[in-house]
């Protein structure tokens, strides 16, 4: 059985790399065409550098993901716990809400964004709506429901009598909150956040509808590229994000191993106190 | 108790840019795109693109059960290694989804092409190029290569919470292995299938770039022509009733899921 | 754990600071043109955009388009703002008919002297207020000369050539591609006339099973690396083409085929109407004009221009056709909405008419039953299992 498996997961694995392998070797290649490699070159990688707007672009990407998952994060938090607390028919009207962008193809959503901007800014005569703002509030409001179904299992598994241990012990309500809840779920937070983050830097779909002149996201700088003769440059950006995204998930994957030996003698040292 | 007004920022955020976008989604399907007056004719015409419904969820759905088919083995196969080597080989899995899906699909591109790499290595053999792109097969792998991590995550996390006790009971108690996968893994993975199969299956059935780069003109899907109504014919009124109409059939298909699974949705897409 | 949020927050801040600003420089403009239309420094050309901001220190914000259509979408769906637009002829009329282009004030483009008589106060702008041309040219076919012959290519009917099928290219626009097929069943090409269009979509149509994919600026890959071997397009990109790919030829079909201006406009509501204007005027200068064309292989409005440009480019019959040729020439025109309305119908049912219609159809109903009577079993095994465990 084991083996089976193991016959389909290794071809699973190189159709899912062999694509990026392609752009990286296309990276090197001095020939435009990728499909034959002329030979080796790293001009690539100096013209990307000398380009200016595909790297103000990344950044650009960066700055959205960073406050659009940091928004979202702090907000969605403590939605789940004021959800958590909720019964009955309100809650889960409430997680109806969180599922609509979960459900709804991205398309639609970002349609559905693009004319209530367009809609809005007709309303109050502002002709330049599209921008950085309605770019935040679009990656906001797609990253909510990473947060919220990243952190609601978390409090559904935490310990009730926690808090009110917290709270008989003298904590203020928000001292217990902050001590305690947040202390529990910091996994689920964290999960959520990493989700919101990634999800936020890659999206094309609704940003490509929600962006306007001013401030344009890489993914969709990308598909105007990919309309055009494609110039090699962008495959030694892709190549290089991979590698940075490779070490990022290394280093935190080993961080993960050492902060999962912690807890564990956390956990122990608490019982002794106990 | 006040915690409940912690989540009041939240659902007055998700009423102004969930709620509120889609009522207005309505609108526009709504009223007629020169005059702005009401009318059904947009909702009416959908009849005219009912074969493109009809094809996008089709190349949605056999894609999605492809991915089934070929991710429940590595799910398994992960979900059973050491904890260390699943950490890392489920960083693998997560990898791809951080990277451009636009230039990842452009690769399949140059691969696939009547001059790609693929048919440069058939004609170096010697043999007559294949017709791989632009065929309803590029498309579905176009979907089953951007989508298929969205399968395994699920899955995997699904297998991995199974209670190996279970499976040990069943194995005393005689079952074969092939019996303890039919009678315990399988149907206790359900919720896992059906999360993937849902993250498939959404975004393949309203793709649009993926049939651009490998479709031919004859294997348009519902995407490419709602992209087509906001971006190059302004028609946004004939666009929104098309949204409509897909997220209509989304619901429907996802609960129809959901119904055989005999799960409710809230917890099937909590899972991942 | 308060740290951790500290650190995080300081992470955002520094983030926010070490980004460049998030709004608009106080002297910028926002240039919208069409993809592969400026001389960008490439090849040891001139990089238009750089001279500029550098001449005058106003930064550009470029932007592209790839149809006509879709810059007009973008313009209409409204949200955002440009200062320069470079549409073409017929799309001019349009947008002035709807009262959204900004008349130009000619005291700022002293360099307007330099444009040649032949090319002011066109049709779509009778008395020139609202454009500068940029360039002009001529629709022709491109192809590939190992693949298909030079009697073949001569007539737009080589486009619905099977010898050709899945080789064929296809403008991603409808007035382009009707325009096409008019020329084909000889019509105008301004034509408002409902069965003449319906004719025309229905060639179009019949075209569809042959054509490789409808496209724009991605021409350029397809024909230069031999995926492609027919399309019709900008005589101009030819010249940009064929740099690459040698085996490329040219031919101005018999049946006759558009000649077109692009002209640089200010959209309503543009944001630097001064700067949008010392563009305009930069562009015009004739040592610009002749470095970007030289690059660009399109035709210069300037004759102070041709004689700054390579011979080569301007003795090029593609660039410059003898007058002949030009006899065979119609410019498109502005249609009126309901034209317009129909035509985008038309076009987006040639777009989605698919081979296999009734078959999808079929296998749906057949699928839709197969789950409902699933569910119906399914319902009665549940409920005869509940019965017998009440027992």
């Amino acid at each position: 059985m084991k083996r089976v498996n193991l016959v389909i997961t290794i071809p699973v694995f190189i159709f899912l790399y062999l694509p990026m392998l392609v752009l990286a070797v296309a990276s090197f290649n001095t020939g435009l065409d990728v499909a034959t490699f002329k030979s080796f070159t790293l001009s690539q990688y100096a013209n990307l550098f000398r380009d200016q707007t595909l790297l103000r672009l990344l950044g650009n990407s960066v700055l959205i993901a960073l406050l659009s998952s940091f928004i979202a994060t702090v907000f969605g938090t403590l939605a789940a716990v004021g959800i958590f607390s909720m019964k009955g028919r309100m809650r889960r009207a409430v997680m109806t809400l969180t599922n609509i962008p979960m459900t709804n193809p991205d398309i639609v959503t970002g349609v559905a964004l693009a004319l209530l901007f367009a809609f809005t800014g007709t309303m109050l005569k502002i002709n330049s709506i599209l921008g950085f703002w309605t770019l935040l509030i679009a990656h906001i409001t797609f990253n909510f429901p990473y947060v919220i179904l990243n952190v609601m299992p978390k409090l559904q598994q935490m310990d009730p009598d926690l808090q009110e241990a917290a709270l008989d012990l003298g904590c203020t309500p928000m001292q217990a909150f902050l001590k305690v809840v947040i202390h529990e779920i910091m996994p689920g937070i964290i999960s959520g956040a990493l989700m919101a983050f990634t999800m936020s830097l890659d999206d094309f779909v609704i940003s490509y509808f929600v962006t306007g002149s001013s401030f344009i996201t890489l993914p969709v700088e990308i598909y105007n590229y990919t309309k055009k003769p494609i110039q090699p440059k962008i495959y030694a950006l892709f190549t290089l994000m991979f590698a940075v995204i490779l070490i990022l998930m290394v280093v935190m994957n080993l961080l993960q191993a050492r902060s999962e030996k912690q807890p564990r003698l956390h956990n122990e040292k608490r019982r002794m106190q106990a | 108790m006040k915690s409940k007004l912690l989540a009041c920022p939240y659902i007055v955020w998700m009423i102004l840019f969930t709620l509120i976008p889609l009522c207005i989604v309505f609108y526009y399907a709504l009223t007629d795109s020169v005059t702005g007056q009401f009318t059904i004719a947009n909702l009416a015409s959908i009849g005219n693109y009912l074969p493109i419904f009809l094809r996008s969820i089709w190349l949605a759905m056999f894609s999605a059960v492809i991915c089934l088919v070929i991710g429940y083995p590595v799910a398994y196969f992960i979900a059973q290694c050491k904890p260390t080597t699943q950490r890392f080989l489920e960083m693998l899995i997560m990898l791809p989804m951080c990277m451009s899906f636009l230039l990842r699909t452009l690769a399949w591109v140059a691969m696939l092409e009547d001059t790609g790499i693929i048919n440069n290595l058939i004609r170096a053999i010697g043999l007559k190029p294949l017709p791989l792109i632009r065929t309803n097969g590029a498309v579905i792998l176009g979907m089953v290569y951007n989508y298929l991590p969205y399968m395994i995550l699920p899955l995997y996390s699904v297998i991995m919470k199974i209670d190996p006790r279970l499976i040990e009971a069943a194995r005393d108690l005689g079952c074969t292995p092939r019996l303890v996968f039919s009678k315990v893994i399988l149907p206790l993975s359900g919720p896992g299938i059906l999360s993937g199969l849902t993250m498939v299956f959404v975004p393949a059935v309203s793709t649009f770039y993926i049939s651009q780069k490998l479709g031919s003109p004859g294997t348009t899907l519902i995407g490419d022509v709602i992209e087509s109504q906001f971006k190059t014919a302004y028609n946004p009124n004939l666009g929104a009733a098309m949204s409509l109409v897909l997220m209509v059939l989304i619901f429907i298909c996802v609960a129809v899921m959901n119904r055989f699974g005999e799960s409710d949705g809230e917890e099937v897409i909590a899972k991942v | 754990m308060k740290k951790k949020l500290f650190c995080l927050l300081l992470v955002c801040v520094l983030a926010v600071s070490l980004m460049p600003a998030v709004t608009a420089a106080d002297n910028e403009i926002t240039v919208y043109n069409w993809g592969q239309y400026i001389s960008d420094g490439n090849d040891g050309s001139l990089d238009v955009i750089a001279a500029f901001e550098e001449e005058t220190g106003i930064k550009v914000n470029y932007l592209t388009f790839d149809s006509n259509e879709s810059m007009y979408t973008k313009l209409k769906t409204g949200g955002t703002t440009y200062d320069v637009i470079i549409p073409s002829d017929y799309m001019i009329g349009k947008l002035i008919e709807e009262n959204m282009l900004e008349p130009l004030n000619f005291d700022n483009i002293p360099n307007y002297q330099y444009i040649d008589e032949s090319f002011r106060n066109q049709s779509y702008d009778p008395a020139n207020t609202y454009s500068v041309p940029y360039t002009w040219g001529t629709v022709g076919l491109i192809y590939n000369s190992q693949h298909v012959s030079a009697a073949d290519a001569a007539s737009w009917n080589c486009l619905w050539n099977e010898k050709y099928s899945g080789k064929i290219l296809m403008f991603d626009n409808p007035r382009d591609a009707f325009a096409i097929a008019e020329s084909i069943l000889g019509y105008s090409l301004n034509t408002e006339n409902e069965d003449e269009l319906r004719a025309a979509a229905e060639l179009l149509t019949e075209q569809k099973s042959l054509v490789q994919s409808y496209v724009m600026d991605q021409i350029f890959d397809k024909m230069q690396r031999g995926e492609a071997w027919a399309a019709p397009y900008y005589a101009g990109d030819f010249l940009t083409m064929v740099e690459e790919n040698p085996d490329l030829a040219f031919s101005f079909p018999e049946e006759g085929f558009n000649i077109f201006i692009d002209a640089m406009c200010i959209p309503k509501g543009c944001q630097n109407k001064e700067g949008a204007e010392a563009f305009i005027n930069f562009l015009c200068r004739p040592d610009i004009c002749a470095a970007n064309l030289d690059y660009l292989g399109y035709s210069a409005p300037e004759s102070a221009a041709k004689e700054l440009m390579d011979p080569e480019v301007t003795s090029s019959p593609v660039a410059y056709p003898d007058d002949e040729t030009l006899a065979r020439t119609e410019s498109f025109g502005a249609l009126s909405t309901q034209a317009t309305q129909l035509m985008n119908d038309l076009w987006l049912n040639v777009k989605t008419t698919g081979s296999n219609t009734t078959l999808y159809i079929v296998i749906s109903v057949v699928a839709v039953l197969a789950i409902a009577a699933v569910f119906v079993l399914m319902n009665v095994r549940r409920r005869r299992k509940k019965a017998r465990r009440c027992k």
